[in-house]
């Protein structure tokens, strides 16, 4: 019930936010938070768990705020790495050969999901392949 | 004690039949509906006993279980709550080593100084990390399914 009380502020703002298929529970001294929403409110959720838990230290939260969940088959994407090419892969995985690359910043289109982590995209150049979908932000 | 519980029974009989007290069986209906909207509870059941009403379920937290009877105890008509609900809270989803362990070294292959390793669904982050590449990392790795999240990272 600690848990709950210390990461209050976090969950309740998740409520407020209408985030979807909030699940909130806590097990062997860890508290989950999953749901889905948009990529504002993870943003938002992500900014206050930080403040309440300096630098994530305490090991005592594992937040699992989906906010590409919705994004439809078709739907452009943009390039987010920090500064390098984005590899384009023949399977889901990094041990699978690159056989594209995408530019930063450069818009891509969605072919497909694999899971929540790799997703099938394709590029304006006819490059098609597996990318991650941490450098992929849908475009609004 | 015998006659208390005799002249209680007796009184409670009596309030029973008076006209302007619902009837159990409306009591229940109320009941049901007042708490069933709950996404939290499931297997619930709902009886009534001359006003008395217990519920029976499972709900997924204590919170739900203390909100329930109070909705059920809010029923116009209903004298007590007998509060029969159980906690029952769901494993939570953790992510098998080998897979997670896959998924981890993608997570991390664009953060060079950052050592992970894998667990009993333990992840454990070893190294050290820029404090603006900090938030990106854990949101990789907090979608990953793990059971915890170990950061030992020196923060730059």
């Amino acid at each position: 019930m600690a848990l709950q009380e210390k990461y209050k502020e976090l969950v309740d703002a998740a409520t407020a936010a209408g985030v979807n298929d909030l699940n909130v529970r806590e097990q062997d001294g860890v508290l989950y938070i999953d749901g889905a929403t948009s990529g504002a409110v993870k943003q938002q959720l992500w900014d206050t768990y930080e403040r309440l838990d300096p630098n994530y230290a305490s090991g005592d939260l594992v937040m699992n705020i989906n906010s590409v969940a919705g994004v439809p088959e078709g739907a452009k994407l943009k390039v987010t790495t920090n500064s390098s090419n984005l590899n384009i892969r023949k399977g889901p995985s990094t041990n699978d050969d690159i056989v594209g690359k995408a530019a930063r910043h450069e818009v891509v289109t969605l072919v497909g999901k694999e899971n929540d982590q790799w997703w099938m995209i394709k590029t304006d150049a006819g490059e098609q392949g597996y990318s991650y979908t941490q450098y992929l932000t849908p475009v609004e | 004690m015998m006659a208390l519980v005799m002249v209680t029974a007796f009184m409670v009989a009596t309030m029973a039949g008076c006209k302007s007290t619902p009837k159990d069986a409306d009591l229940k209906t109320a009941v049901e509906t007042a708490i069933q909207s709950s996404p939290n509870l499931s297997a619930s059941g709902v009886t009534v006993d001359k006003g008395v009403v217990t519920i029976t379920g499972q709900v997924t937290d204590e919170a739900s279980k203390d909100a329930l009877a109070k909705a059920a105890a809010a029923v116009p008509g209903v004298k007590s709550v007998v509060n029969n609900l159980t906690v029952e809270v769901a494993k939570v989803e953790v992510s098998a080593d080998t897979p997670l362990a896959l998924a981890v070294k993608d997570a991390t292959k664009d953060f060079p100084t950052v050592a992970a390793t894998v667990n009993d669904g333990i992840v454990t982050l070893k190294g050290e990390l820029n404090k603006g590449d900090l938030q990106k990392l854990m949101m990789a790795v907090n979608a990953l399914k793990p059971k915890k999240v170990d950061n030992q990272l020196v923060i730059k």
